[in-house]
């Protein structure tokens, strides 16, 4: 079965993309994610400065799915750099493109960074916009307003030839008029979602919320509904290739995201439930979906929830 | 209860354990395997891994090394404690005539082991390295399991003199045994894995790192070669 895919003119042999803040944080594991079978990795967001991120506990697991508030941890963009080139040398092989991530807490600062990774010439960037577990440091995330995501967007795209895909939150009352706000900046592609929230988990017998930064994002299963409609409307207001992430569990969650206009697929959770090979199976399921269906590229199935 | 919720359990008896440490016995049974660990909550501080010393029911010693441990240690009999786990891959029980070495606080997860080889006939060696005699840890519980314990210290206050894998290799030279757990400093680790490749004696080692997430989803605790410490590990196979 063919599952490859091209993204802003990079070819995946696959559509099963590792969402960033899962297992990128070095090369090593992200070469094992991509042996694993993933189509493209992404290495864990990065800023200029590095950055120890919250106190524990970081990630609590609830009934439907997971709440994190890791905190953007990260060795900062200049240690980066390395961590990417090794990276690179080790997935190039395999077929498997990189993505680096970066997060500013300015407009301009998210292209300072992209200028430092520069040198590490990573496949494709993401712009980390979204993330919701910084609010007491940040504010509120440049993705809730299309002015502030657009000119984060600008910042990038001003320092880079390289494709830029703009990950974007939920947690907006118009995602559309942000998606179109930041395509219009010079985004090449568009991710969508990443954590919902923040959520809290209280623990009712130590009366206190369970995670040190009281509240995070919310992942895994009880999400990939808000996601799947996310994808959904995107993918018809704007003209640029989406990768559809959020509560993917297993291949057929993979065909619903492409169903609803996907052209890849992010997977983050799925690796803490189910372990790294997950990526292998679930490109399984997924192929074997597309033949007891009769489908023969992703491309057939691309969009067609939308009648 | 929710997957990942914490379980909530009364600490019974608060032992000493060294001059700088204190093994907590907790009312909480778990189906563990020793090398296995919890994620230790203190609500409002912070979150940190431990070794079982043992699952049925639950001990955990903690010798102070930081504030979060120095909290820790304030614990007493008929307090609460929030932890979650059994974690990770933990021991196998492989081996007819094990070697275990400990180093530090690195024998918790050994007393564990021991008492289960043990409970399997096996003829359990422990050799148990501190700096000095007040530093040594579970030196009877280990006997207690029915353990041979062999000591060493850094400046000779107990047992022998010198570093514990001096005494390892000393007893692997012997011959007598097939296997070979070890638990402590990365140091002491290393020259446990050259002894077992040099003598061609398998056996396993479990690791320390920084940790958050405990479930193989953040990977802060990948030491470099892209395996989980808290997920693939915390016990490794040593490759021959």
């Amino acid at each position: 079965m063919d599952l490859s895919v091209e993204l802003c003119g990079v070819p995946l042999r696959n559509p099963l993309v590792l969402a960033a803040g899962v297992l990128g944080t070095t090369a090593a594991l992200m070469e094992r994610v991509a042996r694993a079978g993933a189509g493209a990795v992404t290495a864990k967001s990065c800023g200029l400065a590095p950055r120890q991120g919250h106190p524990n506990p970081t990630v609590v697991a609830y009934g439907g799915g997971l709440l994190n508030a890791i905190g953007l941890a990260n060795p900062g963009a200049g240690a980066m750099v390395g961590i990417l080139r090794d990276a690179r040398s080790r997935c190039a092989p395999l077929g498997v493109p990189v993505i680096a991530s970066v997060f500013g807490e300015t407009a301009a600062a998210f292209g300072e960074v992209v200028r430092v990774l520069e040198a590490a010439e990573p496949d494709l960037y993401e712009v980390n916009i979204s993330c919701p577990n910084v609010a007491s440091e940040f504010g509120q995330p440049f993705a809730a307003d299309p002015v502030q995501a657009a000119a984060a967007t600008a910042a990038v795209r001003a320092a880079t030839g390289r494709p830029v895909i703009v990950k974007l939150s939920a947690n907006v009352s118009d995602i559309v008029a942000v998606a179109r706000a930041v395509v219009d900046a010079g985004a090449d592609a568009i991710n969508a979602i990443n954590t919902l929230g923040p959520g809290m988990v209280i623990d009712i017998r130590a009366r206190a919320p369970v995670l040190a930064n009281k509240v995070g994002g919310l992942s895994g299963p009880a999400i990939r509904p808000v996601a799947v409609r996310c994808v959904y409307e995107l993918s018809r207001a704007v003209p640029v290739p989406i990768i559809g992430t959020g509560g993917v569990m297993s291949g057929e969650d993979m065909v619903e995201m492409i169903m609803a206009g996907a052209t890849a697929v992010g997977v983050g959770s799925a690796f803490q439930y189910r372990g790294i090979d997950a990526a292998a199976a679930m490109n399984a399921e997924l192929a074997a979906f597309m033949a007891e269906q009769g489908f023969h590229s992703l491309t057939e199935m691309r969009g067609l929830a939308h009648g | 209860m929710a997957e990942g919720a914490y379980l909530a359990a009364r600490v019974d008896r608060v032992r000493r354990a060294g001059a700088h440490g204190v093994t907590l016995e907790l009312d909480l049974r778990l189906a563990a395997d020793p090398g296995q660990f919890v994620m230790v909550w203190l609500p409002r501080v912070d979150e940190k891994p431990f070794s079982l010393v043992d699952g049925d029911p639950v001990a955990l010693t903690i010798v102070q090394v930081g504030p979060f441990t120095a909290r820790l240690q304030g614990v007493r009999a008929g307090d609460t404690l929030f932890l979650r786990g059994p974690l990770g891959k933990g021991y196998s029980l492989a081996g007819e005539r094990p070697l275990l070495v400990g180093g530090g606080s690195g024998v918790a997860s050994l007393a564990f082991l021991a008492r289960r080889l043990a409970e399997a006939g096996r003829p359990v060696t422990v050799a148990v390295g501190a700096r000095t005699a007040s530093d040594l840890l579970l030196v009877d519980r280990l006997a207690a399991a029915g353990a041979r314990v062999l000591v060493s210290t850094d400046d000779g206050s107990a047992g022998e003199r010198g570093l514990v894998t001096a005494l390892a290799e000393r007893l692997l030279a012997a011959g007598q045994h097939d296997y070979v757990y070890a638990c402590g400093p990365a140091p002491m680790l290393g020259r446990v894995e050259e002894l077992c490749r040099s003598w061609g004696v398998p056996g396993e080692v479990s690791r320390e790192a920084y940790m958050r997430c405990g479930s193989g989803l953040c990977g802060s605790c990948d030491r470099g070669d892209g395996q989980l410490v808290c997920r693939d590990g915390p016990v490794f196979r040593i490759g021959l």
